[in-house]
């Protein structure tokens, strides 16, 4: 009795205490997080200032921190010194093949394996469930050769029909389809509706929201991807942007310093994927935490 | 289980028949060919392949370069993996206020994994180099050391890290901030009347409770610091100075690709198989049982 009475006595003499620590907190919460976002924004904010200076500023000890007026030249150099829209059309190619395909084939698969009883389903998900184990990197030598048989190198396809099958996209699928109530299933058929009739109407539009969280997820990958583009092209015109600001580091003393033209590249290459993350914020943080379950 | 099923004979092999022709064509046969080539060696004109058994196995881990390889790639998988949860949790906890603004903290904090690797490596490229960089020039006003990762394995190896790191830190951070919101704050109030300390609180509360969030970032982070920084190493370092940042992933493509060694490259491909057949049966294992979710 007396522990409680001296409990609630310490509560009493606490709660304005508290209060007061908590106001403190919200201030160095508020702290911590301007100081972190400020930090990643720092090399974004560095690049882009130098993107803007001439060749003599960019490379000045100390260094300047403040935007200059060699804007144009700066893009308009990149542009052309890099052939930037025919990568960025690549690119563009590559990300939204592999979203809109694997999103197409991923749903068609997950449909069959929810809403079918065939031979064999069990082995194909089986199949479907180790192509997690076999990512790019553990497959270098050997994928190239798969592709120089099929004569797909220095081609779109080559670019984007590999990338488009994995486990992620049919599990994000069939999990989504199974929290849905057989009834609607049931429903469809008494009215008439064929498979393919189902799936249009009542499955997709029902979808749409992984569709968008697995697209946002899927063109950020297409458009980083770096080994892929780099074994199956060889020419210029059909590597990728990011594969392609890489040519553009000078590495030999001989070259001129032009980072300022080098950042130019990397904001115009690195634009498209930052944007979408930050249009389809809501999809995207879905997107993340769904294709890891 | 769905009760509902739609019948049809040919439908349902239809549907997956796509996934399945890719993941075929373009997961398994290149995997049982790296896994073929892998017992095999060019020939000196490189026109025909020699079978030597494990040969490839045997020289690999008889070959100081590929362990030390081995090293650099544990060392920077594990320091990027830990050194950015860590700050991720310790900066997320110490924020951890209900605070406004949440949200638009989020947005600042997400937009960076959307740069593609190898540019988030050009950046701090930049930032990193020796003759125009913002960091050597602020350091040297501190120490007469040579920062430079053109002659420093360490630097360099500093480099790559930071750059991953960069890339992930924001949604670490964003997903650890949203893990402690959901902790109940009665949890926390309790312990505090308990007498616990923050410390306590900390590793007594807080950390379990966040398992599952630690558990997700860590397979997350895990992965993508062992397979998807290819492309740092390309466009930063290119696996020097020497070969200090020549990571697995790296060295496989360079042996196969500009080593033209393919059977010794298919055998660093099965290697990493093998990584990720342990670490996808790790994150299964563990993600259903150990985890408090």
């Amino acid at each position: 009795m007396a522990r409680t009475l001296s409990e609630s006595a310490t509560l009493a003499v606490a709660t304005p205490l508290r209060r007061r620590r908590r106001d403190w907190s919200g201030t160095l919460a508020h702290a911590i997080l301007i100081v972190s976002v400020a930090v990643l924004a720092f090399p974004l904010y560095y690049a882009l200032v130098i993107s803007t200076q001439t060749v003599a500023q960019a490379t000045s000890l100390p260094p300047t921190l403040l935007p200059s007026t060699a804007v144009v030249d700066n893009y308009a150099a990149a542009w052309r010194k890099a052939a930037m829209g025919r990568l960025l059309l690549n690119s563009a190619v590559m990300a939204l093949g592999i979203a809109v395909g694997k999103i197409s084939i991923s749903l068609l698969s997950a449909f069959a394996i929810v809403y079918f009883n065939f031979r064999g389903k069990q082995f194909v998900f089986w199949m479907i469930f180790v192509t997690l184990m076999l990512p790019v990197p553990v497959r270098i030598v050997s994928t190239y050769e798969v592709i120089s048989v099929l004569g797909w190198v220095n081609t779109y396809w080559g670019l984007t029909v590999p990338l488009m099958a994995s486990a992620t996209g049919t599990f994000l699928f069939r999990q989504f389809f199974q929290t849905i109530p057989d009834s609607l299933a049931e429903a469809a058929q008494l009215d008439g509706a064929g498979p393919m009739r189902f799936l249009w109407s009542f499955l997709l539009p029902l979808s749409r929201a992984n569709m968008a969280a697995l697209f946002v997820i899927l063109f950020v990958y297409g458009w980083n991807e770096y080994l892929w583009p780099l074994m199956v092209t060889t020419t210029a015109e059909m590597r990728t942007a990011v594969v392609g600001l890489e040519a553009l580091v000078p590495r030999g003393g001989s070259e001129l310093p032009e980072w300022n033209v080098i950042m130019a590249a990397a904001m115009m290459v690195l634009l498209p994927p930052v944007a979408i993350i930050v249009l389809m914020q809501r999809w995207f943080v879905k997107g993340l935490v769904e294709t890891e379950k | 289980m769905k009760r509902t099923v739609f019948r049809n004979r040919w439908l349902p092999y239809a549907l997956v028949a796509p996934q399945v022709a890719i993941t075929l064509v373009f997961f398994f046969w290149p995997a049982f060919e790296s896994l073929r080539l892998s017992l095999y060696r060019a020939s000196p004109f490189g026109d025909r392949l020699i079978f030597v058994g494990l040969g490839n196995f045997h020289r690999l881990f008889g070959d100081a370069a590929y362990l030390r390889s081995a090293l650099a790639s544990v060392v920077f998988s594990f320091v990027v993996t830990f050194v950015g949860l860590a700050l991720a949790l310790l900066l997320a906890s110490l924020a951890n206020a209900k605070i406004r603004g949440l949200g638009l903290y989020r947005s600042l904090l997400l937009w960076p994994y959307g740069i593609a690797p190898a540019i988030a490596g050009i950046l701090w490229l930049f930032i990193f180099h020796p003759s125009y960089g913002i960091l050597p020039y602020l350091l040297s006003f501190v120490t007469t050391y040579q920062f430079n990762w053109f002659l420093k394995g360490w630097v360099a190896m500093a480099l790559i890290i930071v750059a991953a790191v960069y890339k992930q830190f924001g949604y670490n951070l964003a997903f650890y901030l949203a893990g402690l919101q959901a902790i109940e704050t009665s949890v926390m109030e309790a312990a505090s009347v308990d007498g616990a300390g923050a410390i306590r609180r900390f590793f007594a509360i807080t950390f379990p409770l966040l398992s599952p969030v630690t558990f997700f970032l860590f397979t997350l982070n895990m992965t993508f610091s062992f397979f998807d920084t290819f492309g740092i190493v390309h466009a930063v370092t290119q696996g020097g100075p020497g070969d200090a940042t020549s990571l697995l992933v790296y060295k496989a493509w360079k042996d196969g690709f500009e080593g033209l060694q393919l059977g010794f490259s298919a055998a660093q491909s099965v290697v990493l198989m093998a990584v990720v057949i342990l670490l996808t049966a790790f994150q299964f294992r563990y993600a259903e049982k150990k985890v408090t979710y």
